[in-house]
Order: C-alpha cells, then sequence, then structure tokens
C-alpha cells in the first residue's frame, strides 16, 4: 500500500519536472529572444527597422530596414498559398465528397508520404529541378529566384492544408447535407452550396496556419531563393526570407554581441509576432467553427 | 373520395443482407395526415426514407418491391430522384438549419432551380414562413442566422423550407422528438391545417400525437407492417393483439 503511494509520488514529481522543464525552456527561449532584442533596438530606432527599405547589415554602409526581408517572406508565402489552398481545398473536398473510402484510404498515405520528406530534399528539388524546368517556360527567370521555392513550398504544405481543410469539411454535420438533398439539392449543389460555406470559418482558419507554416520554413527558401534581400514583388528574381536572413547570419563569422548578431534576434522576434497573431487568429476561428455545430 | 397519392407494393429495404423493412403495401391518401408507429428499430426511418429516395444515399442500403407515386413508379429508371425530392420533401429529427440566414435558409430550394428573381423570392419566403406559422415571429429578422432560433423555432424553419418549393408530400421522422411541449403543439396546430394543402406522412414515438392528428395510423414491428388503417381502428378497435399492446404502451 504505502510503496504503491511513494510510488505514485515518484511518478507525479518525475511528469511535475518534465512540464517544468518544458516551461522553463520556453521562458530561457522569450528571455534570450527579447533580451538581444533590446540591446538591437538601443541601437537602431524602431522606425528606421520597420519602414526603412534597404537590409544591408553585413556591409560597411549598415541598414536594418526590415521591410525587404518582409516582402521577400510575403513573396514566396503567397505563391505558395495559390498553389496549397485551392489544391488543398479540392482534394480535401474530393477526397471527403466523392472519393471511395477505398481510394481515400488509397490516397491518405501518398500525402503523408509528401509530408514526411526532409525539407533539404525540396530545396534541392527546387534549385535543381524546378527551376531549370521553369527556366525553359520563362527565360528570363533567375537561377535564384522566388517563383521556384514558393510553387516547391506550396507542394511542400499541401498535406497540412488537404488535412486542416479535410478537418473543416468533416466537421460539418451530415444532417445539413441530407437537408439539402432532401430539397432536391444534387452532389454539386450540396458541396459547394452547404457543405463548403458551412465549412467556410474552418477553412480559412486551415488557410491562416498554412500562411503561419510558410513563413516560418526555413531550409527550401535558404537553398533556393537566392540570398538577396530586394524590396520586390518580382517573382523572377532572387529574394531573401526573415529565416533565410537568420541562417546567413547563424552560419557566417558574426562574432557574437555585434549589431549583425542581435539583428537576427530582432527579425525572429518579428516572425514569433507573426505567426504568433496568426496562430491565434486561426485558433479563435476553428473555436467559434467548432461552438457553431457543437 | 381520397386520391391515393402514394401507393407502396411489397417493399423491402435491406442493410446488405439485413433485412430492414420485410414485405409492406400500403397507401398513402391525399390531403390526409399518416402516422408510422412502433417500437425503436422497427424500420420506420427506412420505409420513411424509400418514398423520396433519401435511401439511395445510404451506403450498402437496397430496396425490392414498387412505390408508385400518382400512378409512376418512383424507382423506374426514367425517375428523376432529384425531381422526386422536389415533389415530396423532408423534415428530420434533428431540426436541421443550414448556418445561413433565415430567408436564406426557406429561398435554398428556390435558388437551385435557379429562380432568383428577388421580388418572387421575397414573396415565397415570407408565404412559406406564414404557412410554417413562423412569420410572425421572425419577420424582422430575416437576415440574422438561422442557429440563433430556438429549437421549435428552427424546425418550423425547416418545414417552411421545405414548403418553398411546393411539395405534394411532407415526409417527417419524428420532427418533434427534440421539442418540448409547447413547440411540440405549435407543430400540431400547423400539421392539422397544412394537410388541407398538402399530404403529410409523420413517423411519432408519441401515441398521444399519433391519436391526435392523424387521420390514419401505421404500426410497424420487426420490420413488417403489423395493421394500418384509420386512427379509430388502430387506437380503439385493433385487430391484433400486438397492435393492442404497443397502443396501450405496454411495450415500447
Ligand atoms: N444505414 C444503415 N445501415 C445498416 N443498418 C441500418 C441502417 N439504418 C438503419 N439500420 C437498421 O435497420 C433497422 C431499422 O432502422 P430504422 O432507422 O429504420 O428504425 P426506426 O424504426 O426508425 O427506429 P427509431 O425509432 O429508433 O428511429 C435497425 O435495426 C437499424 O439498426
Ligand atoms: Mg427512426
Amino acid at each position: 500500500m504505502s510503496v504503491s503511494k511513494s510510488n505514485e509520488r515518484l511518478i507525479q514529481w518525475t511528469f511535475a519536472l518534465c512540464g517544468a522543464v518544458s516551461i522553463f525552456v520556453t521562458l530561457g527561449i522569450f528571455a534570450v529572444l527579447f533580451w538581444e532584442t533590446f540591446h538591437f533596438f538601443q541601437e537602431v530606432p524602431l522606425g528606421a527597422f520597420l519602414f526603412g527599405t534597404k537590409w544591408t547589415p553585413l556591409f560597411v554602409q549598415k541598414q536594418f530596414g526590415i521591410l525587404p526581408l518582409i516582402s521577400g517572406t510575403l513573396l514566396i508565402a503567397l505563391i505558395a498559398m495559390i498553389i496549397a489552398l485551392p489544391l488543398g481545398i479540392s482534394i480535401a473536398i474530393f477526397l471527403r465528397e466523392y472519393a471511395s473510402s477505398h481510394l481515400r484510404r488509397t490516397l491518405k498515405p501518398i500525402l503523408e508520404i509528401l509530408a514526411g520528406i526532409p525539407t533539404i530534399v525540396y530545396g534541392y528539388f527546387a534549385l535543381l529541378t524546378v527551376t531549370p524546368f521553369l527556366q525553359k517556360v520563362i527565360p528570363e527567370l533567375a537561377g535564384f529566384n522566388a517563383l521556384s521555392p514558393g510553387i516547391v513550398m506550396g507542394i511542400m504544405i499541401l498535406p497540412l492544408s488537404v488535412s486542416l481543410s479535410d478537418d473543416a469539411i468533416h466537421a460539418v454535420p451530415e444532417h445539413l447535407r441530407m437537408g439539402a438533398y432532401a430539397l432536391g439539392a444534387k452532389r454539386l449543389e450540396v458541396v459547394f452550396r452547404v457543405v463548403l460555406p458551412a465549412a467556410m470559418s474552418g477553412i480559412v482558419s486551415a488557410g491562416i496556419l498554412s500562411i503561419s507554416r510558410a513563413i516560418g520554413e526555413t531550409m527550401l527558401v535558404t537553398i533556393a531563393a537566392g540570398m538577396r534581400p530586394l524590396l520586390t514583388l518580382n517573382p523572377l528574381g532572387p529574394v531573401q526570407t526573415i529565416t533565410a536572413y537568420i541562417v546567413q547570419v547563424s552560419l557566417g563569422d558574426t562574432p557574437t554581441g555585434t549589431l549583425e548578431y542581435s539583428s537576427i534576434f530582432a527579425v525572429a522576434t518579428v516572425l514569433f509576432l507573426c505567426t504568433f497573431f496568426l496562430n491565434t487568429i486561426a485558433q479563435r476561428l476553428r473555436q467559434s467553427f467548432q461552438h457553431m455545430y457543437a | 373520395m381520397k386520391q391515393i397519392t402514394l401507393d407502396i407494393r411489397s417493399l423491402h429495404v435491406y442493410y446488405d443482407s439485413f433485412h430492414a423493412v420485410n414485405n409492406v403495401s400500403m397507401t398513402i391518401l391525399e390531403h390526409t395526415i399518416t402516422s408510422i408507429i412502433g417500437p425503436s428499430g422497427c424500420g420506420k426511418s427506412s420505409f420513411l426514407r424509400v418514398m423520396n429516395r433519401m435511401n439511395d444515399l445510404v451506403p450498402h442500403a437496397r430496396i425490392m418491391g414498387e412505390v408508385l407515386f400518382r400512378g409512376a413508379n418512383i424507382y423506374a429508371k426514367d425517375m428523376c430522384e432529384i425531381e422526386l425530392r422536389r415533389r415530396i420533401g423532408m423534415v428530420f429529427q434533428k431540426p436541421n438549419p443550414f448556418p445561413f440566414s433565415i430567408f436564406d435558409n426557406v429561398a435554398f430550394g428556390l435558388r437551385i432551380q435557379k429562380k432568383h428573381n428577388k421580388t418572387f423570392l421575397r414573396e415565397r419566403v415570407e408565404e412559406s414562413l406564414r404557412r410554417a406559422a413562423l412569420w410572425d415571429e421572425v419577420y424582422d429578422r430575416l437576415h440574422q442566422s438561422a442557429l440563433e432560433l430556438s429549437g421549435g423555432q428552427q424546425q418550423r424553419l425547416c418545414i417552411a423550407r421545405a414548403l418553398a418549393i411546393y411539395p405534394d408530400i411532407l415526409l417527417m421522422d419524428e420532427p418533434c422528438a427534440s421539442l418540448d411541449p409547447k413547440a411540440t403543439k405549435r407543430i400540431e396546430e400547423l400539421l392539422e391545417k397544412l394537410k388541407e394543402e398538402i399530404t403529410i406522412v409523420i413517423v411519432t414515438h408519441n401515441m398521444q400525437q399519433a391519436r391526435r392528428i392523424s387521420d390514419y395510423v401505421a404500426f410497424f414491428h420487426t420490420g413488417e407492417l403489423v395493421e394500418w388503417g384509420t386512427s379509430e381502428d388502430i387506437f380503439d378497435h385493433p385487430q391484433k393483439q400486438l397492435t393492442k399492446e404497443y397502443t396501450q404502451g405496454l411495450f415500447g
């Protein structure tokens, strides 16, 4: 009796410790992030950082305007979304509303394989396969560009986009479909006039989570997008994303304590705030969606 | 003499090999309310879903026998189930309004028939809501979400939605099961009025309700139609012992 009781105590404490460790690690990350960011802003004014159009931290003439990194990040995320969202929603609709259960069971694992490929493989696929192929169609496409990693990123986050859209479509109760059929609706009408509108907030939430994933993606854009922080929306030329910049500085021989060094924490904070904001909105939408049919 | 609207002949329903409805023959007369009663799992819903071919949507469901709607076999090759469901509407046990506005709910069936004229829609929506005795409660908030209505209001909205496309028959599967007695009473009054215009087939577990509203009653048990006849026949002079026991509440 007492043995099992003390055992239980031990287990409890072990779990509490594990929980505490993860909380402290998270807090530690925040502390470092914000501390270095604070350092950075003691030397660079916030306005120049947020609205500056030149990002040249590694030049002699250092300028820290984050807009080029933001435009690079958003451009690639946008291209990825143009691929991943329509395709993801269509595949989800097909799987849920049209495919036989046999076909669904075959297709889902294939999508999961897509999700299991290491991102570095996608990076080289973009650089060495997709870019040369696209150059045949668009001769003015640069070797490093936003378009190719954008497209490949779209394929990469397709499994996420499918599975989140699928959740949203699946959450639409069957009795709504039946109600529409009973009014003489055809299958296509049931899908487009009832299921999709009813799943809309869930699908929007899926889209936002996919964007959040896209702007945090690192390896693919580091390899295939070039390292040129240009304030541009031209998909044919090179760009640099926030994540790629962080990689560049981390891999280089930038000494700690310098302004370049703390700049990666400043941009990381921006990235964190963006994804945090997006995830929070997505979470809210999901809750209101689930609440609607609870 | 009332016309026969639905003529059901030796109907069987199977789910895979499970025999859910066994050799049922009966008729539904125009402008009457026919109640389907019987213990849970006896095949009432299965039977009802055959009449507007909602059973087509149930996986593994198979039917045998004939259902004639005004003389035409609804399972004939040239019968379009979409068209049929527009003539034979259905109201479900759980109110299932779409997550749209009240107006868009009622207009749904018209819009999918490509009827988009604004004045026409407005008039038909109002008329349908009046027929479903809901207009007075919602006329000033037609563009609010239907999900904000109470359960009883939602069910009447579903009735209005079905009525909007002028069906000849309304099939109702325990429409009052999730409603309180007051909302139930409103729906019963509504059905009394509606039967002057349309034919109603209603599944119910509530003996008092069946007795109050129906002209005809059909008693099902383990997939078989035990007995059917006028409300009086079934409740006051049942031919079969089983019917008597069930209607007196001796089993359920
Ligand atoms: N889709 C289905 N697949 C397999 N079996 C089914 C299906 N639908 C119903 N059944 C079975 O058929 C029988 C009749 O079901 P049905 O729903 O018609 O009964 P019911 O009389 O409406 O019952 P209740 O009063 O509980 O609604 C039941 O035994 C049920 O388990
Ligand atoms: Mg039933």
